[in-house]
């Protein structure tokens, strides 16, 4: 009896490190086989080097040229991708927080209907709300006339908002756009820390005399700070790979490295040097994070 | 607080809650601002739908017309686009959700060594912008002599899709009892009869939103699917594609189709969510 308990014991012990892999394996092939592997592929694409100018095939032959050139020819290009994706980063989460806060302290019971309004963009093509941009900006435009007819045209063409009148094919709208588009992601991770926090710690705010600034301060701002990092992660990488939105709303003369790297890629299947792009842009963001986990002092990304 | 400034303190009390107020107002304003910018976009997309344009783009409001609803599914390529959406985001959804359940469970039950780099590259692919994602498949596909199509672009959807899922999987289960699952096998229950019927009802809703997620990131994926349809032609592929020639009614009453169905599922999750915090 006692043999047959221990010997269960034993077995089930076994069981217990193997069951948590048996579980993984399926999901974690899957992420390895066409996450791990193609990142392989694409580095071996970037350093592969077209037959002749006219046999898009690729072989692979050390190519570190790709690379030198491809900076070369396309390094302004990051600079303005990484500038746009920074200021709509910056400007997602000043009109994602005040939203986030407000459904997370004062939400109430509209709490869930909340949120959901926050997700309902999701329920609609990415690409139509991006062209849906294109007729609330156009020229003669509900935007555009209203903001003639109070007479701030002037103002925003002064601090260059405005162009000649227009905002289309300008930053501004591409900015406007990539600040639209990733919002949600913004305001949920920001919510959801938000959500986390004891009333109580305000309540013994107010009691030990802090004003409402002071209790932001020390109280929401440490405590929203994962929020906002998550937020701002998946605001700025999207933003700095996107090409939706430059191609739809932006001006041909100045693209993003998203609209370089789909060029090259699928229409000239110049895939070396698309590979190379994309290397170079997944470099780059991989710095940034690293740096920006380290000012904000969070490494946690899972939560 | 000190003597003098006992004396102000009501004073500045009545001056802190005025000030308490307007900062109240200033906050609300700007999140019902955020809220009609998320909007703005949407209302377009649905007042579209009523337009009769003039040319081949539906850019420019015209005329109200009830024509383009009447006949929704008249363009045939691109009623096919959506099918073919359709059927691409239920299958994905159906195997990311599995997987990433799965995954999500081995995490959070046990405690093993590799978990962290498992952690790892479930995040990964989130902080990999869609354009790697994408010309890294297509290069995978490329050097191995695969035809890109229906599968490959199944295949790019689940791998995004069953990070998502892990992860939502992963936050609800935070926090879960496992002693129930103990008690139940106490009682007599196996393994199996234990999940079906203690485990999988607790952690049901969880594993739902995990799948609607999946579902519509699929359905709207646009840049990871450009590199890897080949001559498959997915509904935003359609959009993009036909943006350059034309932008028929039709996209926007599908669009609101869409978003109908949206809408049902955030009214009838909001009902649920009232009724729980009512009886809180």
């Amino acid at each position: 009896m006692v043999a047959t308990t221990g010997d269960a014991k034993l077995s089930s012990r076994a069981g217990a490190r193997a069951a948590p892999w048996a579980l993984l394996s399926p999901g974690a092939l899957w992420l390895i086989l066409f996450f791990i592997v193609p990142i392989a592929s694409l580095a071996r694409m970037s350093l592969s080097s077209k037959k002749s100018r006219f046999d898009f095939r690729a072989s692979f032959t050390w190519q570190w040229s790709n690379f030198s050139d491809a900076l070369r020819a396309y390094g302004g290009h990051f600079v303005r991708s990484f500038a746009y994706a920074g200021l709509a980063t910056v400007f997602a989460l000043l009109v994602g927080f005040p939203l986030a806060y407000v459904i997370a302290f004062r939400g109430g019971r509209w709490k869930s209907v909340l949120l959901g309004l926050v997700a309902l963009p999701f329920f609609t093509s990415f690409l139509l709300r991006t062209l849906a941009w294109k007729t609330l900006l156009a020229d003669d435009g509900v935007l555009l006339r209203a903001v003639k007819g109070v007479g701030l045209r002037g103002p925003l063409q002064a601090i260059g908002i405005m162009q000649d009148g227009r905002v289309l094919a300008s930053p501004t709208a591409v900015v406007g756009g990539l600040t639209y588009n990733f919002l949600p992601f913004m305001i949920m991770p920001i919510y959801v820390a938000l959500e986390r926090i004891d009333h109580r710690l305000m309540d013994a705010a107010n009691d030990l005399y802090a004003n409402n600034i002071a209790a932001f301060q020390r109280i929401i701002m440490p405590l929203a700070l994962p929020g906002v990092f998550a937020g701002s992660l998946l605001t700025f990488i999207p933003a700095s790979g996107d090409f939706v939105n430059d191609q739809f709303l932006g001006d041909a003369n100045r693209k993003m490295i998203g609209t370089v790297v789909q060029e090259r890629f699928i229409r000239n299947l110049d895939y070396p040097s698309a590979a190379a792009l994309s290397f170079i842009l997944m470099t780059l963001i991989t710095i940034a994070v690293l740096v920006y986990a380290r000012v904000l002092g969070t490494e946690d990304l899972t939560g | 607080m000190n003597a003098s400034t006992m004396s102000t303190s009501a004073v500045a009390g009545r001056r802190a809650g005025v000030r308490r107020r307007v900062g109240r107002r200033v906050v609300n304003g700007a999140a019902v601002f955020a809220l009609l910018y998320l909007f703005a976009p949407i209302a377009v997309i649905v007042v579209f739908s009523f337009n009769r344009p003039a040319g081949k783009f539906n850019l420019v409001w015209q005329h109200f017309t009830l024509r383009n609803w009447m006949h929704p599914f008249a363009r045939k390529e691109l009623t096919q686009a959506m099918v073919l959406s359709l059927r691409i985001a239920v299958l994905a959804a159906v195997i990311a959700t599995a997987l990433g359940t799965l995954v999500a469970l081995a995490l959070t039950r046990y405690r093993f060594r590799g978990s962290a780099a498992v952690n790892l590259l479930l995040v990964l692919p989130l902080t990999t912008p869609e354009i790697v994602l994408g010309a890294s498949l297509a290069s995978l596909f490329i050097q191995r002599g695969v035809k890109r199509g229906f599968a490959t672009i199944l295949i790019a959807h689940v791998m995004f899709c069953l990070s998502f899922v892990a992860l939502t999987v992963k936050a609800r289960l935070r926090g879960f009892d496992w002693t129930m699952e103990d008690a139940a096998m106490d009682l007599g229950a196996g393994p199996i009869r234990t999940f079906v019927r203690i485990t999988l009802p607790l952690i049901a809703p969880g594993i739902l939103a995990a799948f609607l997620l999946s579902f519509a990131i699929s359905i709207d994926d646009f840049i990871t699917t450009l590199f890897n349809a080949g001559n498959r032609i997915t509904y935003p592929l359609q959009i993009f594609g036909a943006s350059r020639a034309e932008l028929p009614p039709q996209v926007h009453v599908l669009g609101t189709m869409v978003l109908l169905v949206g809408v049902v599922f955030l009214v009838g999750g909001a009902l649920v969510g009232m009724k729980r915090a009512s009886r809180r």
